[in-house]
């Protein structure tokens, strides 16, 4: 590759680190869903869990550089045995979003979070992913007889008074219309969420959703003459990073890509980075924010 | 100007969809062949990894004052502090009374004087005889650029449909004369009042449509906002919500709350703020303000505004524009 094509991705620089992720998580997860574009599973070990030190550490950092909220992510967060002291940490600085399977939030562990929640004066946010609104939609892309036990702990956070967003992918081709949207909203109000919460999300091609679905093509790519009138102000890591028990990844999409870290501490990671990855361009055509 | 149909969020996701999807049957390749060569060298030439004295230097610009060339008006001893307008000159009128009963000297407005509420040429008049000072909102700023909508921020389509129906109702009743003063607004104000520097902007110091709730801005936030900002105080509103936080070193933040609708608790009154020096800093006091709400809704109904927003006003409940909560304030909501 010569200098000139290098130069030729626009690059984004930090505007204000408003958001630090935490794959506290690692790459470790109770299910291998077959779009799962971090590959996570059982036995993916490229991050490993973060523990309370780990997270203490950035959060030091976090709290001097202003940044305004956290939202951890893995994985699964709540294999991680720490996890609800992380959160009671955390909510002590800032306000917190958990993205979580729903699979291990029995009825004990919803009461504690929602004693954490009442605890802090920040919010306290659990996001539960779902890719269906039946168990033979749901079922084969998040595992044989995943839906009735994310439901489950849908049910188990509404009864402890935690209104959890329900994030659907793309994948689930419906979820984008409104005819769509309103299925999973009937479902919610039928599990008594008189307040149903939806966040759809894109499809990003990469670990084991390029297997699933396919992989990005050579022309979905950003290029200099893309930047928007108004900038790259839209995209997430104009204002997020994401720390991991390897370090700080530029965004919570490329953790699974080494050249992605920018560095050990937030303070090395305040410079601007290529959008050269074909993922930055999913981000940018869908004006993409993990945030809920 | 006639009403239109809220954009098609959906047909905007099936465009980018059909994007995405245009060039199947061209050659692909799994991700083992994605071209990250390009990438790592991308990144690689960054100079990413920084050395000590590059990594002191850009810490140092990250939470190092800004300059700002805003004049320092006053000092005063006790002003007031409003936003979030709405059309709603009953509250004004009532709230320029109050104000002056409490002994303000002079009456700030953050800005938001539309939406929502009726006959928007109402409401200069009063801040003219009130000598008030104000700030541009997003409304302001939307008006008077000839924006087709009120950069409100919300996401939600519901959301988005009645913020336009409220934008498309002020901008078809306000004069090419109103919209352009509008756009003659400052965007920030510096105010003393005692010894303390305030900094009065709309949604926050540094974007006129962020949303500061008091469960999402956290402490450490603000600690280094007013640092970037070299101020001791900032006030601001555009969230609806009311709140004071006095931080650890001392500063304040107000978000001032509305004076356009209540502050969904189920009460009818708005809200305003009073600050005073006092030896030991600054005083902050939210005070409710109780108008003629019934006589609003009236005239909101003469005006063919949407029942949703009248239910608001008579009620003190928000019926729309609540995707934007964060999860404490939605617990909290009825809706």
């Amino acid at each position: 590759m010569t200098e000139v094509e290098t130069a030729a991705f626009p690059r984004v620089s930090l505007r204000s680190l408003d958001t630090l992720w935490f794959q506290v998580g690692g790459t470790v997860c109770n299910l291998a869903c077959t779009h799962c574009f971090v590959s996570c599973s059982p036995t993916n070990h490229t991050h490993e869990l973060m523990s309370l030190a780990e997270v203490r550490r950035y959060l030091d950092e976090a709290v001097r550089l202003g940044v305004r909220e956290y939202y951890f992510t893995g994985g699964e967060p709540f294999l991680n045995p720490e996890m609800e002291a992380i959160l009671e940490g955390t909510l002590a600085v800032g306000p917190a979003s958990v993205l979580t399977n729903g699979l291990l939030l029995d009825p004990a562990r919803c009461a504690r979070l929602a004693a954490l929640a009442d605890g802090s004066e920040y919010s306290l946010d659990l996001r539960v992913s779902l890719d269906g609104w039946d168990a033979a939609s749901n079922d084969p892309i998040r595992g044989e007889g995943t839906f009735t036990r994310i439901l489950d702990g849908i049910r188990n956070l509404a009864a402890a008074g935690l209104n959890p967003v329900i994030t659907v992918t793309e994948v689930c081709r419906e979820a984008a219309t409104d005819a769509g949207k309103e299925k999973f909203f009937q479902l919610l109000r039928s599990l008594g969420i008189d307040r149903p919460r939806l966040k759809v999300l894109p499809v990003f091609h990469l670990g084991a959703e390029a297997e699933r679905g396919g992989a990005y093509e050579s022309w979905q790519r950003l290029r200099e003459s893309d930047v928007p009138d108004g900038g790259w102000d839209h995209l997430q890591c104009s204002s997020c990073r994401m720390a991991t028990s390897q370090g700080v990844w530029v965004c919570p999409i490329l953790v699974n890509e080494p050249s992605a870290k920018m560095g050990e501490a937030l303070a090395d990671t305040l410079g601007d980075f290529p959008l050269a990855h074909a993922a930055c361009w999913t981000c940018h055509v869908y004006g993409v924010s993990c945030r809920t | 100007m006639s009403y239109r149909p809220p954009k098609d969020l959906d047909e905007q996701a099936r465009q980018a969809k059909a994007k995405l999807t245009a060039h199947h049957g061209m050659a692909t390749w799994g991700e083992r062949l994605v071209p990250l060569a390009a990438f790592r060298e991308a990144v690689a030439g960054a100079g990413l990894r920084l050395d000590a004295e590059s990594r002191a230097a850009a810490l140092r610009s990250y939470t190092g004052g800004l300059r700002d060339a805003t004049p320092v008006e006053g000092p005063y001893s006790r002003i007031a502090v409003f936003g979030g307008v709405y059309n709603n000159h009953f509250a004004l009128a009532e709230l320029l009374e109050d104000a002056v009963r409490r002994g303000a000297e002079v009456i700030y407005c953050l800005g938001d004087l539309g939406g929502f509420g009726p006959n928007p040429e109402k409401v200069r008049p009063l801040l003219i005889q009130g000598g008030v000072l104000a700030i541009q909102g997003n409304y302001e700023e939307s008006l008077a650029a000839g924006r087709e909508d009120c950069n409100c921020g919300y996401t939600d389509p519901r959301d988005n449909h009645f913020a336009e129906i409220s934008y498309r109702y002020t901008e078809r009743n306000c004069s090419p004369e109103l919209k352009a003063w509008m756009g003659t607004l400052p965007k920030r104000r510096r105010v003393q009042v005692g010894s303390r520097e305030l900094l009065l902007v709309h949604g926050s110091p540094r974007r006129v449509n962020e949303f500061l709730f008091r469960s999402t801005s956290p402490v450490p936030f603000l600690e280094v906002l007013l640092d970037q900002q070299r101020c001791d105080a900032f006030l601001c509103t555009h969230t609806g919500l009311h709140w004071h936080r006095r931080l650890p070193s001392g500063r304040d933040v107000v978000n001032v709350g509305v004076i356009g609708r209540p502050a969904n608790d189920g009460n009818s009154h708005a809200w305003y703020s009073v600050l005073e020096a006092r030896e030991e800093g600054l005083a902050v006091e939210l005070v409710p303000l109780p108008y003629d709400h019934q006589a609003l809704a009236a005239e909101m109904r003469r005006e063919r505004l949407p029942e949703e927003f009248v239910e608001t006003i008579l009620t003190g409940w928000w019926t729309t524009c609540l995707e934007i909560l964060p999860a404490r304030e939605r617990a909290a909501s009825r809706f």
